[in-house]
């Protein structure tokens, strides 16, 4: 097998893939399959009304945040949660963006009290805001820390001189 | 009143109730936070009010070092995460890109695989066994846990050339065949952990004081540890079976007998009881792994150089601590990974420390916390 073949020739399925259309509604971007997960788009506007549908429906019940990622795309920035439940064997990304230069989101701390420190996190190295995150504080960097070293812009600096001044 | 003690600034008295209470700082340096972490609490009087975590003290920029190495190199990033789990942090990885990739790994070299992180996981839990007691004021146990973890680490040793920060998992494989006398040496290593479990048995499990000391103290209800994203044996704890061997199976979990030990209330002593259950359910798997450890190849066919196609994949294992997860984004047609974020148990159970501390002891905060089992590498990253 070289490098460049998918691993999956056969068309993956969802048994939810209907249930999560009904639910996204007219807020779905888009739905289809990354691999063998399910991928659901939505707007930044829409993010804390889909995840917290998701969570409260009885057939999907996502009670399980699993990883909350931010990605850098240069001229976006995009979140993306990784959904499980634990009481059925079900699995959802679900993914949103925000334009660089209005970098904001809003937070889904509301939804599962586990997004929190991914969002500080977020903040931290993205400079993504979430819009309504109680506490966006420095979390993994320290006090006055210049820049958001996890955006490709930022060029990392032969030496770090710490608590400089 | 407070004077002029130089700690009148940490002093807050209500003034309706002449109440006052005392913000004290723990750590970053201090043998009960197990490594570079720092928590101020709030108390009033001996009660903690509050508990505010402060990390990031080992950040190393893990995930934007992984953006400028080739996707062979970041296996050595991933030992220093968790630097007790090595194996099983490199596994999740190694499994991330073989799953992007579409590489088929040999059989051998996922029974390999398997036992080697499996004996990681009883080493891990042998640390946790020896430092709580510290932490609970027994002495022996670090003397009895470090003494099998060392055996198990001379077995590591041999197979790899290194006690810890092995990176000895390939993607599509492993390093080298296994030297000989391994599967013998494993065989008698079991015997004598079997025997150390049962000295365990004798110095903590039933011990009295320690039961008195952590049973009943930092629990908190099962729905709220899901809510934080907590897993692992804190989850298990709890009362939830949640573990990914068998929940979302890799490898070759589905082909061996084991089960999920569970506790019923999530107090320390609930969290203790798992993890010693869980060495026993590992002494069996790598029992079990060791008889079925079929012949052949320890490496696939696998590129010289690794161009995974565009797209984005999540992959999860059970690590020691929990759910440890990998997400890799590729560009496509890169040597380097575009984006890979790294989900790591102890920073998500970490989360959830203040709601176990808050209304406890000031002398059993440090019970709690060590109750965790956190390692920082892998919370800063």
């Amino acid at each position: 097998m070289t490098s460049g073949d998918r691993p999956e020739d056969s068309a993956p399925s969802s048994p939810i893939e209907e249930r999560v259309r009904e639910i996204a509604a007219d807020n779905a971007q888009s739905v289809e399959y990354s691999f063998d997960e399910l991928e659901l788009r939505v707007s930044r506007e829409s993010i804390v009304d889909v995840c917290a549908a998701l969570k409260s429906d009885p057939d999907l019940d996502f009670n399980y945040l699993r990883c909350l990622s931010v990605v850098d795309w240069q001229d976006e920035l995009e979140a993306v949660y990784h959904l499980a439940s634990l009481s059925h064997p079900h699995k959802l990304v679900v993914k949103t963006r925000a334009p660089i230069d209005d970098p904001w989101i809003p937070t889904t701390i509301g939804v599962w009290k586990g997004a929190d420190w991914h969002e500080r996190e977020g903040h931290d190295l993205f400079g993504l805001e979430f819009r309504g995150h109680p506490d966006l504080s420095p979390l993994i960097l320290y006090e006055g820390f210049e820049g958001f070293p996890g955006r490709k812009s930022y060029e990392i600096p032969e030496q770090v001189t710490f608590y400089g001044d | 009143m407070a004077t002029d003690t130089g700690l009148s600034a940490n002093i807050v008295r209500d003034p309706v109730t002449e109440q006052a209470e005392l913000s004290i700082n723990m750590g970053p340096q201090h043998p009960a936070t197990h490594g570079v972490f720092r928590m101020v609490l709030t108390l009033d009087g001996e009660r903690v009010v509050d508990v505010y975590p402060h990390i990031g003290y080992l950040h190393r920029g893990s995930e934007r070092l992984a953006e400028g190495e080739n996707f062979q190199q970041i296996t050595t990033l991933f030992d220093r995460l968790d630097y007790v789990a090595n194996f099983n942090n490199e596994w999740v990885y190694v499994r991330a890109v073989e799953k992007a990739m579409g590489v088929e790994v040999p059989e051998r070299a996922d029974y390999i695989r398997l036992i080697l992180s499996e004996l990681n996981r009883i080493a891990s839990h042998l640390l946790f066994y020896g430092t709580y007691g510290l932490d609970t004021g027994a002495m022996n146990p670090v003397m009895i846990g470090f003494r099998d973890r060392e055996r198990i680490q001379q077995i590591f040793e041999g197979v790899t050339g290194a006690r810890m920060m092995h990176n000895y998992f390939r993607i599509g494989g492993v390093k080298e065949d296994l030297p000989d006398g391994f599967v013998p040496a494993v065989r008698a290593l079991l015997d004598q952990l079997k025997v150390g479990y049962e000295e365990a048995r004798g110095t903590l499990t039933e011990s009295e004081i320690f039961i008195e000391r952590t049973a009943g103290i930092g629990a908190i209800p099962p729905e709220d540890l899901l809510d934080y994203g907590v897993t692992g044996p804190l989850l298990r704890a709890g009362g939830i079976d949640y573990d990914i061997r068998k929940a979302d199976p890799y490898s070759v979990y589905e082909e061996l007998d084991f089960r999920v030990p569970t506790g019923q209330t999530g107090d320390c002593y609930d969290r203790y009881m798992v993890r010693m259950l869980e060495i026993e359910q590992s002494i069996s798997i790598v029992a079990q792994a060791l008889d079925r450890l079929p012949d052949g190849p320890v490496m696939g066919r696998v590129p010289r150089i690794l161009r995974p196609p565009e797209g984005d994949v999540y992959v999860h294992g059970e690590n020691p601590r929990g759910d440890l997860g990998v997400y890799l984004v590729s560009s496509g047609g890169t040597v380097q990974p575009y984006r890979l974020k790294i989900r790591g148990p102890s920073f998500c159970n970490l989360m959830a420390l203040p709601a176990m501390i808050r209304g406890s002891y000031l002398a059993d905060a440090t019970v709690i916390l060590g109750s965790m089992d956190i390692v920082l590498g892998e919370v800063d990253r």
